[in-house]
């Protein structure tokens, strides 16, 4: 069980390589424009980051997305990937080597989700073999069941599993940089949140360079190693989220960040970064007389007066008040459901307090990849993290 | 009725003679419709004026009789199945172009742009992308181009292509004699039936994913 959190399948491929990606002095200006749809954006991702392109609508974004794996050619100026620029390349074979998700997933309808992931490595030329090995590793990776979904159309998924499969695809040339462009928005927030948590888990373990383009400014501040605060074609501010929320560079970016910015700054922690509370943690079928004994020794501090009863494998069920806890025996199955919020070790803070308010319950049990409890959080805990002061991404 | 079925087996060479080489005139028309067509449905989406104009044409083709349209080729290509194949095939490009054209235009954007951004190059995009998602639409077309085809070739008997129309006219209209005509009419609404149920198997093997979009 080593590196229980990493998805098994992962190291069958080499680990991903990131590319440096430099953007100097890029321009477009459409025909028949009044305006540089992108004027003079300068800016440099450095490996393995996350780098996310942030504005109103028009400010030019998309554009400046796409100008990099060539879907639109510059007016002026030039992008460079580890210093070659992409005009000397040939766009098609650039683009294999760019993983490219995009806000309607664009599934080919046609193929099943196994061909669709093995869309790329196909027009890479590797053998059926190692195809067939890497489709089923993604699907994993983005858990996916790989018996269960291969076979299967786009058509036949939640709009949440297609994003799943876009994401697969994407990264299935191991591609040292990713193109993102509003890859989240089209589902429903709670799907939203968690295609979040598992693309932040997956980036964990990928450590990919990547470019997304977002219009929603929490979703910025959670994901990005640094935001590029777009206006008009223009580039107003670049920064990392903590220093975005902390020093806005101008009236425009402190409106665009909104007034809220002390609550905002919630999203730049995540659960796993702060301290929770131990979870009083018993498992179906354990002996009632051990549970006991753990009480007995101050090992289990009951919350409110309540057990929290996890299956085998240490995934929380339901809250057990110790009054219902039998004479003897052992602690009695339980249906799963009641142990709710269950909050993901990667989800920020706001949106751990969001879930929290949002279901009415004090504790948030918060549970790793595959769903073990960790430990507890309540509404305390977070507000706790306001008397430290706001920390400084390096 | 009797005097039919008797007629019928009587003839046999004659029915097989003539169902072989109807069917020829058929799949030849429909083949070579095709293969004109869906290209020019390819090279026409997208340019407006054009495909506008060639819709105008295809469908001032289409009005002029069957009968006269063989009678006209026949000076150019003499008589036989030729003028009727090559006025099969310009009967066709009404459902075909424009089903071609249609069926590129359904693809979505956004597939389009995710194919491109994959890497496929522009052929590619064409080959393996958009034509099979038009091909539901393009194989509506191609069933009943089929199925209309094997009614008018038999017009075609009267500029010397033999085929179900030598039953209908020579044997049995020309001599005011019934049963051959029944017996033409039959294998004209069997090869059809039977052409259009083989098309339809094939469209399900071709795109299977289209019944899962449509559950």
């Amino acid at each position: 069980m080593a590196a229980p959190d990493a998805p098994a399948a992962v190291g069958r491929e080499p680990p991903g390589r990131a590319s440096v990606l430099e953007l100097r002095g890029v321009t477009k200006r459409y025909d028949g424009a009044a305006r540089d749809a992108v004027a003079d954006l300068s800016l440099t991702v450095p490996a393995g980051e996350v780098c996310v392109l942030i504005g109103p609508s028009g400010c030019g974004k998309t554009t400046a997305l796409k100008m990099v794996n060539r879907l639109i050619e510059p007016s002026r100026g030039d992008i460079l990937i580890d210093g070659e620029s992409v005009r000397r390349r040939n766009p098609a074979r650039l683009r294999r080597e760019i993983g490219y998700v995009i806000q309607h997933v664009g599934l080919l309808p046609h193929l099943t989700v196994a061909d669709n992931v093995a869309l790329v490595p196909r027009l890479l030329k590797w053998d059926g073999e190692r195809i067939r090995a890497r489709v089923r590793q993604l699907l994993e990776l983005v858990d996916l069941d790989p018996d269960e979904y291969s076979g299967r159309y786009p058509a036949q998924l939640s709009g949440g599993q297609q994003q799943r499969v876009g994401l697969a695809r994407a990264l299935a040339g191991d591609p040292p940089l990713m193109l993102m462009d509003e890859a989240f928005s089209a589902v429903d927030p709670i799907t939203r949140t968690r295609l979040q948590n598992d693309f932040l888990r997956l980036h964990r373990t990928l450590p990919k360079t990547v470019l997304c383009v977002s219009h929603d400014i929490d979703e910025a501040v959670k994901m990005a190693d640094r935001i590029a605060v777009m206006r008009e074609g223009r580039l107003v501010q670049y920064a990392t989220p903590a220093e975005l929320l902390a020093r806005p560079a101008d009236d425009f970016v402190a409106d665009f960040v909104g007034a809220d910015r002390a609550l905002k700054s919630l999203s730049l922690t995540r659960l796993e970064e702060i301290d929770l509370l131990p979870a009083p943690l018993v498992r179906t079928g354990e002996p009632v007389a051990a549970v006991r004994e753990r009480l007995a020794r101050g090992e289990l501090t009951p919350v409110d007066g309540a057990l929290l009863v996890a299956d085998a494998e240490g995934r929380p069920l339901d809250w057990l008040p110790l009054s219902r806890l039998p004479g003897e025996g052992r602690v009695p199955a339980v249906a799963p459901g009641g142990a709710e919020p269950r909050l993901d070790q990667v989800a920020t803070l706001r949106d751990a307090l969001s879930a929290l308010f949002e279901s009415g319950a004090m504790y948030g049990a918060v549970v790793d990849a595959r769903g073990r409890c960790v430990g507890l959080v309540s509404a305390v805990e977070i507000a706790g993290t306001f008397r430290r002061p706001v920390r400084e991404v390096a | 009725m009797g005097e039919i079925w008797r007629w019928a087996r009587d003839h046999p060479d004659d029915i097989w003679a003539a169902t072989v080489q109807h069917a020829e005139i058929v799949l030849l028309a429909s083949a070579l419709s095709v293969a004109v067509w869906v290209p020019v449905g390819v090279l026409l989406r997208g340019r407006r004026i054009p495909f506008a104009t060639a819709m105008g044409a295809a469908g001032v083709m289409y009005t002029v009789p069957s009968l006269a349209l063989f009678a006209m080729l026949v000076p150019v290509l003499g008589i036989g199945r030729e003028p009727v194949i090559l006025g099969l095939v310009l009967y066709s490009p009404l459902l075909l172009v424009r089903n071609t054209v249609v069926g590129l235009q359904g693809v979505p954007r956004h597939v389009v742009e995710a194919a491109r951004g994959m890497g496929l190059t522009p052929r590619q995009v064409l080959l393996r992308v958009e034509l099979p998602l038009a091909l539901p639409s393009i194989m509506a077309a191609v069933r009943v181009v089929v199925v209309t085809t094997v009614g008018i070739a038999t017009i075609g008997v009267l500029v010397g292509a033999e085929g179900i129309g030598t039953l209908i006219y020579t044997d049995g209209l020309n001599r005011l004699f019934l049963p051959p005509v029944a017996v033409g009419a039959a294998l004209a609404t069997a090869m059809a039936l039977l052409l259009d149920a083989l098309l339809l198997g094939a469209e399900r093997i071709l795109a299977p994913w289209a019944q899962a979009a449509a559950a």
